[in-house]
């Protein structure tokens, strides 16, 4: 497994840097959010879940979709507007979705995806299935109504629900400062609407993965929701490829300071330091997700644009 | 003539709701007080008992997150059925209805619909006041990905309930609580009447009257009087479903008749019938024998007291004074109803509170 999660953090962060890279060529044209810097919790989380357990997410939701086992090639092809996209190019970075692996989709109004995946919970529930649903949100979400009523739902009907709070200190700008009371732990105020509540080193992938095993096996067992506050940190601008320390909303030191914590550096240093790891096998894997990534931006780029097709089949179901 | 089989609005609803629960397990009913003593308006009854909480439950007070629970559900297989005692209350819930159920479909690439029925009443008079008693069919009805329902008869009630629960589609189906008590033929088996199938409800040559939900029974009084006393022969189409509305039946009707009263429950400002309006402007451009008319609420909210209502919303004499007006007959005639109950009920059967 561990091999799996490094992997997986090197796959998020990779394509992640390719997208920044290619940003500015101008043929991405929609409004992008990179995890780079958050890639433990994705990781963590989604090779936690087997693929009958489902996920929502938002509009930071790239690493959640690859980290649940989303296709990277419809992925890319959805970012690029293309026919062969996940959303056959309507939706965009921010409208992902993976079915086949039980990604029901990210979407782009902060706190939206969260009752739905506490529906997801109740569909569950009444199907007696053995499986959960997650649901990534971030702090600037748990400001939202929506948040306290789904949280509420889920656990007066005791639904099988893991919410995962990634708190990165910032809500686009604004730091938590202006939003949220001095020494508020958003865990311990989840705890207080009586839902168990627990904090996991969001930098930490080992840490995310047995919190997470941990957590689904007792929502099963306890038949009760969880709550995991995993803080971390963005590295790069709110929307959009650049990193953005000079503008003054946050100072180099905090970025600096976090930069440190780097999940992936800090994993593959462990695993090369007790040897589970040699270096030719990190090359190796490197190499491997960079296969993968030119695959998938191949395949966007060279996919057909979709076709304006106005009928009433693209909105309703028969 | 086959016996017919009268019950109220509200108990052709609740059958349809019966019918529906027992026929597809999948369907669930939920909302705030479903299972209460009060029963919806009787429109609940005895689900509860009859399917268990596990499929027919109340919830916290909270529009917008149990809208994106149902949603959630239905992808997850369900099929949800929810019900708010009051429009007004739902307009928390504009994020989850707007921004995911009716795009959920066309923005994950048709992947997955929403078979969702939001059930939401409507009302006014007897106090309900500016924030109990809004028709906002419009604001449903501009959004894409929705299908708005607004039943007249208990007969189409059932009908269409049972078809909007079967949709594969985000459904609001908007009841007006001044007809469930209204009582009509209603057929025991289950027949699902298709959404966006207007229906031709009186035929007449002389005049086209479309109408919606309470509107078409205030249509239905001005017809026969106007038929009565001036054997002016009204056409009254029913909508049936304000989105999609069904213009091939509408237009249909003006060909015939060359003259048109469209006639909505809501405000007049950006409404379904000021739509209707502008399509049939764009259509019959020159053609039809008098300007298309319309009547509807003041742009202005509706106050509580009974002396503000009184003045505010379309009579079926509203009506017949602009179909005499439109059919160029200046009557001195005083025109009046023979109503037996104040003016801010829909009958001596409702003494409020709600």
């Amino acid at each position: 497994m561990q091999l799996k999660l490094l992997k997986m953090m090197v796959r998020i962060r990779s394509l992640e840097e390719r997208i920044a890279s290619e940003y500015s060529s101008q043929e991405m044209r929609c409004p992008t959010h990179l995890s780079i810097g958050q890639e433990a919790a994705a990781a963590g989380v989604g090779l936690a879940l087997s693929k009958k357990d489902v996920a929502v997410s938002s509009h930071r939701g790239h690493g959640h979709y690859i980290g649940k086992g989303g296709d990277l090639k419809r992925m890319m092809a959805e970012i690029y507007g293309k026919e062969t996209g996940c959303s056959m190019g309507r939706g965009g970075s921010m409208h992902l979705i993976d079915r086949e692996v039980g990604f029901e989709g990210t979407t782009a109004i902060v706190g939206n995806s969260i009752p739905v995946g506490v529906g997801l919970g109740l569909a569950l529930q009444a199907q007696k299935r053995k499986n959960i649903s997650v649901v990534f949100l971030g702090d600037g979400a748990v400001e939202e109504g929506a948040f306290y009523e789904s949280a509420n739902f889920a656990a007066v009907r005791n639904l099988p629900v893991l919410f995962v709070c990634e708190n990165n200190l910032y809500s686009v700008y604004s730091p938590l400062s202006v939003r949220q009371p001095k020494n508020r732990q958003i865990y311990k105020m989840v705890q207080g609407m009586g839902i168990k509540s627990i904090i996991a080193d969001g930098n930490n992938v080992e840490d995310v993965f047995k919190a997470v095993s941990k957590a689904k096996a007792e929502i099963l067992k306890k038949k009760q929701p969880i709550f995991i506050e995993m803080p971390t940190y963005r590295w790069r601008e709110h929307c959009g490829p650049n990193f953005d320390n000079h503008i003054g909303y946050r100072d180099e030191k905090e970025f600096l300071r976090w930069q440190k914590k780097d999940p992936i550096k800090i994993f593959s240093n462990k695993l090369l330091k007790n040897k589970s790891i040699s270096q030719a096998q990190l090359e190796k894997i490197y190499l491997s997700v960079a296969k993968e990534i030119d695959e998938a931006f191949d395949f966007a780029k060279k996919s057909p644009f979709p076709k304006l097709n106005l009928s009433e089949s693209t909105i309703f179901a028969k | 003539m086959k016996k017919q089989r009268i019950i109220p609005f509200s108990k052709a609803i609740n059958e349809a709701l019966h019918f529906s629960m027992s026929n597809d397990k999948n369907v669930i009913l939920y909302g705030l007080g479903v299972d209460d003593p009060m029963e919806i308006f009787g429109t609940t009854e005895g689900l509860a008992k009859k399917f268990g909480n596990d499929r027919v439950f109340d919830v916290p007070t909270s529009e917008n997150a149990i809208t994106g629970v149902g949603i959630g559900a239905s992808i997850g297989g369900l099929i949800p059925v929810m019900t708010h005692q009051r429009l007004d209350f739902f307009l928390l819930a504009m994020d989850q209805l707007v921004n995911a159920a009716a795009k959920w479909y066309f923005m994950f690439g048709e992947q997955r619909s929403i078979p969702i029925t939001v059930r939401l009443i409507i009302g006014r008079g007897w106090g309900q006041g500016p924030t109990h008693s809004q028709n906002l069919q419009s604001w449903f009805a501009h959004i894409p990905g929705l299908k708005v329902v607004m039943p007249s008869t208990p007969e189409d009630a059932k009908g269409l309930l049972l078809a909007s629960i079967a949709d594969k589609n985000p459904v609001v189906f908007l009841e007006h609580r001044w007809l469930h008590n209204l009582k009509g033929h209603v057929e025991k088996k289950a027949v699902p009447i298709p959404l966006g199938k207007a229906s031709v409800l009186r035929k007449g040559k002389d005049i086209t009257l479309v109408t919606m939900s309470y509107a078409t029974i205030e249509s239905i009084h001005a017809s026969d009087y106007l038929k009565e006393h001036f054997n002016i022969s009204c056409e009254i189409i029913d909508l049936r479903t304000v989105s999609p509305v069904d213009y091939g039946t509408v237009f249909k009707s003006i060909s015939k008749t060359g003259k048109v009263l469209v006639l909505d429950t809501g405000m007049k400002n950006c409404s379904i019938s000021s739509e209707i309006i502008a399509r049939i402007a764009e259509k019959f451009w020159g053609k039809l024998d008098k300007r298309p008319e319309q009547l509807a609420l003041p742009d202005f909210p509706e106050g509580t007291s009974p002396a503000l209502t009184k003045d505010y919303h379309v009579s079926a004499e509203d009506i017949i004074k602009r179909v005499l007006f439109m059919s160029d007959i200046k009557s001195k005639q005083k025109i009046s109803l023979e109503r037996q109950f104040p003016h801010d009920v829909p009958g001596d059967w409702f003494t409020g509170p709600f």
